[in-house]
């Protein structure tokens, strides 16, 4: 028993060689990394580097060709998922993967491997309860998890890995989903854990913030290749976001042209007025938002998630209906058709790019040509496609976007997340835009990609397209905003230039106490 | 930010990476030939072992499919006859599925298509020559059978109705619409075995091909298969069907009329249907009956599924088909078999090919990749 040896229950995890090469690419090339028993390790590395699949070979969702994995100092053999867990190995993804019509209490019973098929609710319940006097958090347990807020099911992500009794967690992208302040709280509980010897846990992570926070030691990949890494305490961030992106500049960001003073104010661009929607259940989604965007510039929705945010953007492309309420272009109504997104230059770039703006198994390059694939020169006679100069403005954009993928074919789905992110980006700033929504554009963003993202995205403004930012990176919206809006419960709560506000007063309206 | 990445080196030739995109798209679709395969192969395997459980042959009953479907120039014929509406039934399937939908309404839309050719025939016999008659009755059953399907499609559309249902509660409206009028008022008075309706006569009956016994239906059938391939392949209808079949968010938010497209693909499913049951009428049965209602709709189904929803494909495995369904005739006088042995074997084989659904991506031979959630 390893309780038994060492008093420690975390594990020790160890990769000698791994390699993993997908067709031509070597996605892993000769990796190795060690994480102590109940250390806190970080992994870092730009959009493309190889984390995930770093993960996803010690997890058994791939094999990789070369390499072993050592468990506590013994070698391990993980062939699928369930190896991984019999291990004591857990995983949260980015995503979650918890049941949403379910109670956090029957997530976790029916997630065991275990389950038996009549359950005995009682008996679980005092199980769980037990279980649950033993973990230093807690997660309501009898809401549905549709209910809950993200910070919350994140934490019940967590507790059911606990609850399965894994004693290493790997954790992709944890805190993408999370405010900063939820980030903080999950993090600083698995850092107790971890101090107490209880798990170990591996965090894949852009954010040089909660490496120096929480982490204990830290493996830095480079285009599959380990170049770095060692304790947190000795390095500086500095350091490691050169070993992150190695000898490549990262271009100047792009500043904010200011209006020559004087000058009449633009011309409103963009006018929300009274834009009402319900979800299936009848409740407001959208109450009554009204709001102005003028052309040159930027005007950021801030809010705490799940105050109308996602409905917004749904409404403005076209995925959700709206019960009252008109779109106005240019004065114009806008109703969200193909031809008046072209002709109005509409574009947008929806949270969850993946799920919200491409087909998964469609090549990159028919995924890039959604925008224009039935304008010329796409197509000839209005019907009919040429697929030449579509791979040709592909490769152009992945070129200029540095898109990191095989060639054009590939399945955009294939992409890692970050790069997915950038195809749909250069998809949707390849042409002229007049009116440009982007909701959390730089969630999953290694940290030079957020810088050409958010330059991309003032270039746009300063030559004077009116864009509506939805984020929930208060730092982001205060970098880029002309004007600042605060989204509370469905309604436009606030409203200023960002001159004229601060932090104190934007958070005390996102609270919904103002 | 990064320089240009890894794989993509900018300086490559252009002739190199073009190599490398095509042999990305072999691999990825010699999947789709060597899974389907597969599954044909355990189901004629498991088919074997029902025969050996009732006591015959499995060698002779592959040997009398063969003989039966492909053995003799007129085997081969019979074979094709029979494979003619089993092509437009697969694409009454093949076309919705390329948008998302199960759609299984092709049997009732070739039964009310074909008797709705047979009705327009009745006015026209005697007063206009037979080839403008053919043409209002061929329109007639596309027509009607575009109708039929692409309510279904409208519902689902309009109103979330589960398509897969509909379509094959459709399917038994149209059965009993056709039933009502040949049994009544379009029953032909003269024939008092089987309530049809009128004959539409030799003279009006659609040739063969010529040096064939194979009526014009194959011909159209093939036709028609490689023009929705192209139509799928190479234009914006196609591609725009694609993009909302594979994700339909994405779809409404590039501006695509995710309703529309809906109502079009199943609109030209229905008509690929209505179209076989014209054929069955102008070119085997002369009039429209209950033997309209032969099961072709259903094997359909199981050809679009095997062929996985790829028109070329869908011609080749309808033949394979055709023959079996061809050789059932000789089966039951020789191995004394019931009619409904062939069944079984569809049965079986449908069972095994959607169960082989969940063998994609496990091959790491066909992909670069095994796992599906990416970060
Ligand atoms: N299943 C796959 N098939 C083909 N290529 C893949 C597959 N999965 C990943 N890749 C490629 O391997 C490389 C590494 O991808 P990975 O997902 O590990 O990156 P990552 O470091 O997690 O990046 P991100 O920060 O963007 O999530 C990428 O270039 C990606 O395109
Ligand atoms: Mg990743």
């Amino acid at each position: 028993m390893i309780e038994a040896r060492t008093g420690v229950r975390a594990l020790a995890l160890e990769t000698i060689g791994m390699t993993k090469t997908f067709g031509a690419l070597a996605a892993l090339d000769d990796v190795s990394l060690r994480v102590e028993p109940g250390s806190f390790h970080a992994l870092l590395g730009e959009n493309g580097a190889g984390k995930s699949t770093l993960v996803k070979c010690i997890m058994g969702f791939y094999q990789a060709e070369q390499g072993s994995l050592l468990l506590d100092g013994a070698q391990a053999v993980v062939r699928n998922p369930r190896d991984a867990r019999a291990l004591g190995l857990g995983m949260v993804y980015q995503h979650f993967t918890l049941v949403p019509c379910l109670t956090g209490a029957e997530n976790l019973v029916i997630s065991r491997a275990d389950a038996p098929a009549v359950i005995d609710w009682a008996k679980e319940k005092r199980a769980l309860s037990a279980f649950l006097d033993r973990m230093p958090f807690r997660a309501p347990l009898d809401a549905p998890v549709s209910q809950l807020a993200a910070g919350e099911k994140q934490k019940l992500e967590i507790l059911k890995l606990l609850y399965l009794d894994q004693r290493l967690l790997i954790l992709d992208e944890p805190t993408s989903v999370l405010t900063p302040q939820e980030a903080d709280e999950i993090l600083g509980l698995l850092k107790g854990m971890t101090d107490a010897k209880e798990i170990s846990v591996v965090m894949i992570t852009h954010k040089f913030r909660e490496v120096t926070a929480f982490a204990d030691s830290v493996t830095i990949l480079r285009r599959g290749r380990r170049v770095g890494g060692g304790l947190v305490a000795q390095m500086s961030t500095q350091e490691m976001g050169g070993l992150m992106i190695g000898d490549t500049q990262i271009s100047a960001r792009a500043a904010r042209a200011e209006r020559p003073p004087g000058s009449p104010p633009a011309e409103t661009v963009l006018e929300l007025a009274g834009l009402l929607a319900t979800d299936e259940e009848g409740i407001d989604v959208l109450d009554r938002v009204n709001l102005k965007v003028r052309a040159g510039e930027i005007v950021g929705i801030a809010g705490v998630s799940g105050n109308g945010q996602a409905p917004l953007v749904e409404a403005l492309s076209g995925q959700r209906t709206l019960r009252d309420g008109r779109i106005f272009i240019r004065q114009q109504a806008f109703e969200p058709t193909r031809d008046a997104y072209h002709r109005l230059k509409v574009f947008g770039l929806p949270e969850e790019p993946l799920k919200n703006a491409t087909v998964p198994h469609m090549t990159v390059a028919e995924n890039m040509a959604f925008r224009s694939f039935d304008r010329p020169p796409n197509t000839r006679f209005g019907w009919w496609l040429s697929p030449g100069p579509m791979r040709s403005k592909a490769r152009e954009l992945i070129a200029r976007y540095r898109v990191k993928t095989q060639s054009p074919e590939s399945a955009i789905g294939d992409l890692s997340g970050g790069n997915v992110q950038r195809a749909v980006l250069a998809r949707e700033l390849s042409g002229e835009v007049d009116v440009l929504i982007v909701a959390n554009p730089c969630f999953g963003l290694d940290f030079g990609s957020v810088s050409e993202i958010r330059s991309r995205i003032m270039e746009q403004r300063n030559s004077g397209a009116a864009v509506l930012l939805i984020s929930e990176d208060l730092d982001e919206i205060l970098e880029l905003s002309d004007k600042v809006a605060v989204m509370s419960q469905g309604r436009i709560a606030y409203v200023a230039p960002v001159g004229e506000t601060d932090r104190a007063t934007i958070g005390r309206h996102m609270a919904g106490h103002a | 930010m990064v320089e240009a990445s890894a794989s993509v080196k900018t300086g490559e030739p252009e002739r190199e990476s073009a190599m490398r995109d095509w042999s990305i798209r072999l691999r990825r679709n010699a999947e789709y030939v060597v899974i389907p395969l597969f599954a044909l192969v355990v189901s004629a395997c498991a088919f074997s072992l029902f025969l050996l459980l009732v006591g015959k042959s499995p060698v002779m009953f592959f040997e009398l499919v063969q003989r039966g479907g492909f053995g003799t120039a007129f085997s081969i014929q019979n074979t094709l006859q029979r494979s003619a509406p089993l092509i437009l039934t697969a694409l009454a399937v093949a076309i919705p599925a390329r948008i998302g939908l199960i759609m299984i309404g092709g049997e009732g839309a070739l039964v009310v298509g074909g008797f709705a050719s047979a009705a327009v025939a009745i006015p026209l016999l005697e007063r206009v020559p037979p080839g403008p008659t053919l043409f209002v009755m061929a329109v007639a059953g596309a027509i009607v059978g575009a109708f039929w399907v692409g309510l279904a499609g409208l519902m689902r559309h309009a109103r979330g109705v589960n398509e897969t249902i509909s379509s094959l509660l459709l399917t038994y409206i149209g059965v009993a619409i056709m039933n009502f009028f040949v049994e009544g008022a379009l029953r032909d008075l003269t024939n008092p075995n089987k309530p049809s309706t009128k004959p539409i006569g030799d003279a009006y009956m659609m040739g063969k091909i010529p040096g064939t016994d194979v009526h014009w239906g194959l011909a159209a059938g093939v036709a028609i298969a490689i023009l929705l391939h192209v139509l799928m392949t190479r234009t914006t209808f196609g591609f725009a069907v694609r993009v909302a079949g594979g994700n339909p968010r994405a779809a409404l938010a590039q501006g695509l009329p995710v309703g529309k497209l809906i109502v079009a693909c199943t609109a030209i499913a229905g008509a690929c249907a209505g179209l076989a049951g014209f054929f069955e009428v102008a070119a085997i049965q002369g009039r429209a009956n209950a033997s309209l209602a032969a099961g072709y709709g259903f094997t359909g189904i199981l050809v679009s599924f095997l062929a996985r929803h790829n028109p070329i494909a869908i011609i080749f495995v309808a033949i394979l088909f055709g023959g079996i369904v061809a050789s059932g005739g000789l089966i039951q006088r020789r191995m004394d078999l019931p009619d409904a042995t062939v069944l079984v074997l569809q049965g079986l084989t449908f069972m095994i090919l959607l169960a082989s659904e969940t063998l994609y991506g496990r091959f790491s031979i066909f992909k670069m990749d095994a796992g599906r959630d990416r970060t």
